[in-house]
C-alpha cells in the first residue's frame, strides 16, 4: 500500500510537469471539458442533486468558467476533492481548476505552489452546537470534544484558538463532512468547528436544524476561493477575470434575466460593452470569444444571483450577504475594473 | 588423463550466453539488474527534474517546525507548538501500542478459537468454524468502520450520566462506559518519588520488583525440582511463590502510598482515571478478532500437524485431556504455527495504518496525514512512512525467528 502511495507521488510530479507546460487554456479547449475540482458534497456549495446534477455557489463559478472557455456551462466534469486530496489532485493536473471553499493562505499560495485568483465568499470559521449543551460561547468550551475536518486550515485555527484562550479541547479528526456530522449527531463530539457558511449547510440538513446554534465567536479568517496552479498566468487570467465579470456584473446591474437584451448592442455604458463584448477587444486579450463574459453571467447568473440562489436568505442554508455584500454596498466584494 | 577433467578452454563464443547452461542464469540475472537499475533511475530522475520544474525541493526541514496541530491520543508530551518530529513521534507510538495489544489479544482469540475448532462438541467447533468463517472474510476496514458506529449509536454520549435520575450510569461507580471511550480508575501514588510524587520512576520502580519476584520464584521452582530429583518428593511450592509475588509488590505499593483516581463527569466529559479513546477500541477490537480469525486456521493447522499416535500414546500414559493438549501437543504444534504466526503479527502492524478511518492518531494520520497535507511535503513523508513501516516489519521478523529458533526441531 505504501508502495502505491509512492508511485502515486512519483505519477503526481510526473503529471504536474506536463500539464503545466502544455497550457491548461488549450487543454481545455482541446478536451471539450472542463475538469473542475469540488467538495464531496456540501449542500448549497457543491452538491449533486436529486438527479445527479451537481449545483451550488462553487458549482456556478465552474460553470461560469466552463461558459467563458467553451461557451457550454455543462462542459464540466466535477471531481469531488476531500481536504486531503483537493491540493494533489490539482498539483497534478487531474483537475484544471479548484473552486472547494479554500482558504486563501500565505503557504497554499507561496509554498504549495498555487495562484489563488480572487476571493468569492469571506468566511471564518465557527462552531456549531446542541442547544441542549447549554453553551453561548465558544469560550465556554473547555474542555470540550471538537470534530474537525482534518487536513484544513480549520484544524490549526481551532489548536490556536483554545491555546490563546488557555481552555483545552480533544479534537477528533474527521475526514469529510458528512463523517463529521454522523458524529456530532449521535454526541460524539460536543461541538462541531468548520467555516460558518459550511456549518450553516450542514445544519441546514439536519432533521430538527432549530435544535442547534452557531456560536457567536467568528475566530478566524476565512477567504474562500477559486485556486489553479502557479506558472500558467494565461489560465490563472481565464479563471480570475470570469470571476470578476460575475462580480462586475452585479455591480453594473447586468443579470442573466436582461444580459441578452443588454448585449443585443451597444448601450450608453462603455464598461458594460467592454464587458459584454459589444465594444472593445477584451475577449481577444484572453485567447476567448468576444462574448465570453455573456456566456459566463449567462450560466448561472451574476455573483449576487448566484449567491442568492444557492446560498442566500430565501434558501435553507440562510446566509446572509454579510461581508459578501458589494462594496457598493458596505461589503467586500469587488472587482478591478474592465478597461 | 588430465586433459578429461579440465574444463573446455578458449571456446567461448556469444552466443553460449544463451544457449549455455551456466552462462544463462547469469545473463538473465544481469538483464534484471539492468532494468531495475533503469527503472529507479528513471523515476529518480523523473522526481528530480519534474520537482525543480515545479520550484520545489526535497527537504526534511519542516520536521523542525511547530506542528500546530492537536492530537487526541498522546502518550508523550505533546502540544500544538510542538514539532512535527514529536508529533510523527507521538505518532509512532500510537502505532506501536495498538499493534502491541491487538497482537497480543488476537494471539489469545485465535489459539482459543484454533483449539476449540478441534472439540469433540459439535455446537463449539461449529460456532468456532462460523467466527473463522466470517470474520476472515470479510475487510477488516469494514470491521473497524462496523465496531466504531456501533459503539458510538449504542453506548450512551457523558452527557447521559448527567443529573439527579441520569439515564446511564457507571458500572460499580468506577468504570463508565460512553461513546467516546471508556474510562477506568487510575492508579498514582501519593508518597513516591520524582515530579509531584508521579513520576515513571515509581513504575520503574514496581516493574524491578516484579522481575526480582519472577526471578524469586523461578529459584524456588529450580529447588523444588532438585528434591524431586534427589528424594522423589515434590514439596509444595505453591503458597511460596504466591508470597514472592504478590508481599513485596504489596509492601512497596503501600509505602509509595498508591490511590486510585476514580473518573467523573467534569464539564464535557469524564475527567480523572485512564481514558481508552473509542477509536483505539475499534481498532484493537477489529485487529484482534480479524487476524485472530486467521490465528486460529493457523493453530488448527499446526494441531493437526501433530500425528494422532502422539495424543493415544499420552493418553495411554494417563495424562488428563487439558495436560495432553499443553504438554504434548502445543509444543510441537508450535513448531508449524509459528512461521505463519510472524506474518500476521506483520499484517496487524500495517493494518493499523487504517486507524485515519476512526480518527485514531496513529504515524500514518499524523506524519502521514495531518503533517503531510499541511506542510504539502508529500514525498519526504511517504518516504518516511516506508522507512518506518519497513523498520518495525523487519524487527517483528527478526524477533519472532529468534523465537522460532528457539522452539524449532533442533536438528543434529
Amino acid at each position: 500500500m505504501k508502495n502505491t502511495v509512492f508511485f502515486g507521488a512519483l505519477a503526481v510530479a510526473g503529471l504536474s510537469a506536463g500539464a503545466a507546460a502544455a497550457g491548461t487554456l488549450d487543454d481545455v479547449k482541446a478536451r471539450g471539458t472542463l475538469n473542475c475540482g469540488v467538495t464531496t458534497g456540501l449542500v448549497g456549495f457543491a452538491a449533486p442533486d436529486a438527479n445527479g446534477v451537481w449545483e451550488g455557489f462553487d458549482v456556478g463559478i465552474c460553470r461560469a468558467v466552463a461558459a467563458a472557455v467553451l461557451g457550454d456551462a455543462d462542459a464540466v466534469e466535477f471531481i469531488p476533492t476531500t481536504g486531503k486530496t483537493r491540493f494533489t489532485a490539482l498539483a497534478s493536473g487531474e483537475i484544471d481548476m479548484l473552486a472547494r471553499n479554500t482558504t486563501w493562505t500565505f503557504s497554499r499560495d507561496v509554498d504549495l505552489k498555487f495562484e489563488f485568483v480572487g476571493i468569492n465568499y469571506y468566511d471564518g470559521q465557527g462552531f456549531l452546537a446542541p442547544k441542549a449543551l447549554g453553551v453561548t460561547s465558544a469560550k465556554d468550551l473547555d474542555g470540550a470534544t471538537v470534530c474537525v475536518q482534518t487536513g484544513t486550515t480549520t484544524e490549526l485555527n481551532l489548536a490556536d484558538f483554545f491555546r490563546a484562550n488557555n481552555i483545552s479541547y480533544e479534537p477528533v479528526p474527521i475526514e469529510t463532512n458528512a463523517e463529521g456530522q454522523q458524529q456530532y449527531l449521535a454526541g460524539a463530539c460536543d461541538t462541531y468547528t468548520t467555516d460558518a457558511s459550511g456549518l450553516a449547510a450542514t445544519r441546514a440538513t439536519f432533521e430538527n436544524p432549530g435544535d442547534h446554534i452557531l456560536l457567536p465567536e467568528i475566530i478566524s479568517k476565512e477567504p474562500l476561493g477559486p485556486l489553479v496552479r502557479h506558472g500558467d498566468n494565461d489560465w490563472g487570467d481565464t479563471v480570475r477575470w470570469t470571476l470578476n465579470a460575475l462580480i462586475t456584473a452585479e455591480e453594473l446591474g447586468v443579470t442573466s434575466a436582461n444580459i441578452e437584451e443588454l448585449a443585443a448592442a451597444p448601450t450608453n455604458n462603455p464598461e458594460i460593452n467592454r464587458l459584454l463584448g459589444t465594444a472593445g477587444e477584451l475577449g481577444a486579450m484572453l485567447g476567448l470569444e468576444p462574448n465570453w463574459a455573456m456566456m459566463a453571467i449567462k450560466a448561472g447568473g451574476n455573483y449576487g444571483e448566484l449567491f442568492e440562489k444557492n446560498i442566500g436568505e430565501n434558501t435553507p442554508i440562510g446566509l446572509a450577504r454579510g461581508l459578501n455584500a458589494m462594496w457598493t454596498e458596505g461589503g467586500l466584494i469587488y472587482s478591478p475594473p474592465f478597461r | 588423463m588430465s586433459a578429461i577433467t579440465d574444463p573446455p578452454q578458449g571456446s567461448f563464443r556469444l552466443s553460449m550466453l544463451i544457449n549455455d547452461t551456466r552462462y544463462r542464469s547469469y545473463t538473465f540475472q544481469a538483464l534484471a539488474a539492468i532494468v531495475l537499475a533503469l527503472c529507479l533511475g528513471f523515476f529518480y530522475a523523473n522526481v528530480s527534474t519534474n520537482l525543480a520544474a515545479a520550484g520545489l525541493n526535497i527537504s526534511y526541514d519542516f520536521l523542525g517546525s511547530p506542528a500546530g496541530y492537536d492530537i487526541n491520543q498522546r502518550l508523550i508530551e505533546y502540544d500544538s507548538q510542538s514539532s512535527n518530529a514529536r508529533a510523527a513521534v507521538v505518532g509512532i507510538l500510537n502505532t506501536l501500542l495498538v499493534a502491541f495489544l491487538a497482537c497480543v489479544t488476537a494471539t489469545v482469540f485465535g489459539v482459543l478459537a484454533g483449539v476449540l475448532r478441534l472439540s469433540n462438541n459439535w455446537l463449539v467447533s461449529k460456532l468456532m468454524a462460523f467466527y473463522v468463517e466470517i470474520f476472515r472474510n470479510i475487510p477488516v476496514l469494514i470491521w473497524i468502520l462496523i465496531i466504531f458506529t456501533i459503539m458510538i449509536a449504542v453506548l450512551p454520549g457523558p452527557r447521559a450520566f448527567r443529573g439527579d435520575e441520569p439515564e446511564a450510569r457507571m458500572l460499580l461507580d468506577l468504570f463508565a462506559f460512553t461513546n467516546r471511550g471508556v474510562y477506568t480508575p487510575g492508579p498514582y501514588f501519593t508518597r513516591g518519588l520524582g515530579l509531584e510524587g508521579n513520576g515513571g520512576i515509581n513504575w520503574l520502580i514496581v516493574l524491578g520488583v516484579l522481575v526480582a519476584s519472577f526471578f524469586g520464584t523461578r529459584a524456588v521452582t529450580a529447588r523444588a525440582n532438585a528434591t524431586q530429583e534427589a528424594t522423589g518428593i515434590r514439596p509444595n511450592t505453591l503458597w511460596t511463590n504466591l508470597a514472592i509475588w504478590f508481599l513485596p509488590v504489596i509492601v512497596l505499593l503501600f509505602v509509595l502510598g498508591l490511590k486510585w483516581d476514580i473518573p467523573e463527569l467534569k464539564g464535557f466529559n469524564f475527567a480523572g482515571g485512564i481514558k481508552v479513546g473509542g477509536p483505539l477500541i475499534a481498532l484493537w477490537f477489529a485487529l484482534s478478532i480479524y487476524t485472530g480469525a486467521f490465528i486460529a486456521e493457523n493453530v488448527r493447522a499446526g494441531i493437526q500437524a501433530v500425528s494422532k499416535g502422539q495424543t493415544e500414546a499420552a493418553g495411554a500414559l494417563g495424562l488428563r485431556p487439558g495436560r495432553i493438549m499443553s504438554l504434548v501437543v502445543l509444543p510441537q504444534a508450535l513448531r508449524v504455527i509459528i512461521p505463519p504466526l510472524i506474518s500476521q503479527y506483520l499484517n496487524i502492524t500495517k493494518n493499523s495504518s487504517l486507524a485515519i478511518a476512526v480518527g485514531y492518531a496513529d504515524i500514518t494520520a499524523t506524519l502521514g496525514g495531518i503533517t503531510l497535507n499541511q506542510t504539502g511535503r508529500a514525498i519526504e513523508c511517504v518516504l518516511l512512512l516506508m522507512l518506518f513501516y519497513l523498520t518495525i516489519s523487519l524487527l517483528i521478523s527478526t524477533f519472532m525467528n529468534i523465537y522460532n529458533n528457539s522452539v524449532k526441531l533442533k536438528e543434529r
